[in-house]
């Protein structure tokens, strides 16, 4: 007796250990796209850098993440990018977000594009701005090719009364 | 016998190339300005080094080599083919110099594909490129497109004969206007009033959908250069898939379509002969190898499922066979998909698509429309002599912008222009295949190098072999100019030392 009680606590726990939603697998941008036909219709993880600009459509948006080695369409929820304040540019590094999603190859409702439906994307890290300083090399050079110019310019004219 | 160039010949040649120069120097002001706008000082500093660097030595070569001379033929046409190996060498400068670049070969192999209208890309990191830097990515393709030698003629050189020379040397033998300087400025004319229209759509439309205005300001005029101009560079790194959007999508096919039609046919529409778009040889011949190369890559791409419904196989499959046809590149999908996901049928019908081009006198590579109708419409005719009794004597005729008797120069014209593509399409691919690329992507890379297309199933990526890099410049130069300037180009070379003493004036 039990025996039987015990493995009917097992199989409970079993089943609950299944009716959990299955983990998602952490892909990459290329594997995605060189290995789409297998991640179709999986739910998956997927890590990088909010670039460019987030897209508003209606009730939801549009954002490109990059992980370093391509970038990826997310679709969205407007409420699950409120946390994102930097996207990728000229003068940010774009904040790292973790979507969690399920990834289409050739998404029916979106036209065929390949892209990801989130369900969770999270802000692992803040983006920031990019310092861009001025090379001093480049300003001695650009100095010294201006007078040169100028003096092609306007030299001849200067000594062509005298000549 | 070919006569021995002088050093007169080459020194009318350098001065006309000091003019270019010039003129390509005083273009980086633009660039320039948008780096001051948006307060991009480093990315300043570079194009004012540019335009530096271009103005000294174009009037350097201009002192050293002075000359009244107008051009001849032969010189005209080597103008034409150095200037455009200039203008990479010296384009690419403020490419390098933004530090986007691994190596200045890479830089190089983005100028020319710029200038040729071409669109395959080597750039890193372009989702953090600087405004200005996008701006002279795409104002090159703006000037590739409409012609390097076309600005000079519209706004440096004289109205000689030697300007024409120069034109045609840009693969624009047909004068659209009596005079090429009208020509040239009628190219501008059509072109600007376009670039009015198309940068209006598509920033109401990419603000619409969810860009700020002055980025969608900002892509609406670098999508439009590059769409109009057939080149296909794009200021994300994802094409025209950034953006999902429909309605960018179709304005910028209508913008590919306009781009790929022979200036000669937008004068006569500008003049409301639109019956001219139903009976030209090119826009028949368009249509009917538009139409059965999407047909057949649709089959293709159904018998394996490739695509969920009608409209998915309209925004992927016809996108980018009108992409290859005009010789745009831009893609909707990502580079990888061609190989992994479209099948041979699908991917065969891409890279005839690319091979057979837009049209003559457009901003479109390959073969072009005019010389595959011309050679459809010779085919037919020597069937029909055959069939005919020995007596008779079969004429053909075309229609473009006039009747046109098909006379055999023009049917072998258009056959050596035809196969020396076709031989630069398979020079390339043995190349690829040389450095251990599969047979469809070496073909596939190869057509779109020399097509000046700019689809990619992956192949060009900064990792590639050097001499993989210079094999794709020299048929993106080659596609470009349409050969015949750079066999002068070498013909010239040969003569110095081979060429019989003589002037060739």
């Amino acid at each position: 007796m039990k025996l039987i009680k015990n493995i009917c606590i097992l199989l409970f726990a079993f089943m609950c250990y299944l009716s959990l939603p299955s983990q998602a697998v952490v892909v990459s941008a290329n594997q995605l796209v060189e290995d789409a036909l297998h991640y179709d219709g999986a739910s998956i993880e997927y890590v990088g850098e909010v670039v460019g600009d987030i897209m508003a459509r209606g009730e939801y948006v549009w954002l490109n993440v990059n992980d370093g080695s391509r970038a990826i369409g997310i679709w969205a929820e407007k409420k699950l990018v409120k946390n994102i304040e930097k996207t990728g540019s000229y003068n940010y590094i774009g904040d790292k977000v973790k979507v969690v999603g399920d990834f289409h190859r050739a998404c029916p409702e979106h036209g065929g594009d390949l892209d990801i439906h989130a369900e969770t994307i999270s802000v692992i890290e803040e983006g920031h701005k990019i310092e861009h300083a001025l090379n001093p090399t480049k300003i001695v050079v650009a100095i010294i090719l201006l007078l040169a110019v100028l003096a092609l310019i306007f030299l001849p004219r200067i000594l062509k009364p005298s000549s | 016998m070919w006569l021995r160039p002088t050093n007169e010949d080459f020194k009318t040649i350098a001065f006309y190339i000091g003019k270019l120069i010039v003129g390509l120097g005083i273009i980086f002001v633009i660039p320039l300005i948008t780096a001051l706008i948006f307060q991009e000082w480093d990315r300043a500093l570079d194009f004012l080094l540019s335009m530096e660097a271009s103005i000294l030595i174009g009037l350097l070569l201009q002192k050293i080599f002075p000359s009244t001379h107008d051009l001849n033929w032969s010189q005209g046409l080597a103008v034409t083919s150095i200037s455009w190996l200039v203008a990479m060498f010296l384009g690419a400068v403020p490419l390098m110099l933004s530090g986007h670049y691994l190596s200045y070969l890479d830089a190089c192999f983005d100028a020319m594909s710029g200038f040729a209208t071409t669109g395959l890309a080597l750039i890193q990191n372009l989702d953090h490129a600087a405004h200005s830097l996008n701006m002279w990515r795409h104002l090159m393709m703006f000037l590739g497109g409409q012609g390097i030698v076309v600005i000079a003629l519209t706004f440096l050189v004289r109205g000689t004969a030697g300007a024409y020379r120069m034109y045609v040397g840009e693969a624009r033998e047909e004068k659209v206007l009596p005079n090429v300087i009208q020509t040239a400025r009628f190219i501008w004319f059509i072109s600007l009033i376009y670039l009015a229209i198309g940068t209006l759509t598509l920033t109401i439309i990419g603000f619409l959908e969810g860009i700020p205005l002055v980025r969608s300001f900002l892509h609406g005029i670098w999508i439009f250069m590059a769409a109009f101009d057939t080149g296909g560079f794009t200021p994300q790194s994802q094409s025209i898939l950034y953006y999902h959007s429909f309605p960018y999508e179709l304005v910028t096919i209508v913008l590919m379509i306009l781009g790929t039609i022979n200036f000669s046919l937008h004068y006569a529409l500008w003049n409301r002969n639109f019956k001219e778009l139903f009976k030209n040889i090119e826009t028949r011949t368009l249509f009917i190898s538009i139409t059965t190369i999407f047909i057949i890559t649709v089959i293709g791409l159904t018998q394996l499922s490739v695509y969920p419904n009608w409209l998915a196989n309209f925004r992927k499959g016809f996108y980018q066979i009108v992409s290859a046809h005009s010789g745009t590149g831009y893609m909707t999908i990502y580079a990888p998909q061609f190989h992994q996901e479209w099948g041979f049928l699908a991917v065969l019908m891409t890279i005839l698509a690319m091979g057979f081009g837009g049209s003559a006198c457009s901003t479109a590579g390959g073969i072009k429309a005019l010389r595959i109708g011309i050679f459809c419409k010779a085919l037919i005719q020597d069937i029909k002599r055959i069939m005919s009794p020995g007596t008779a004597i079969v004429l053909a005729k075309f229609h473009h912008i006039k009747d046109i008797l098909l006379e055999d120069r023009l049917v072998r014209s258009a056959l050596v222009i035809l196969l020396s593509y076709v031989i630069t399409y398979f020079a390339g691919t043995i190349v690829g295949l040389y450095y251990g690329y599969p047979l469809d992507k070496a073909f596939f890379e190869s057509v779109s190098a020399a097509a000046n297309v700019g689809l990619s199933t992956g192949i060009t990526d900064p990792a590639m072999p050097t001499g993989l890099k210079i094999t794709y410049i020299i048929e993106m130069w080659i596609g470009r100019l349409e050969f015949i300037s750079i066999f002068i180009l070498f013909g010239l070379a040969i003569a110095r030392f081979t060429g019989a003493k003589g002037r060739s004036r």
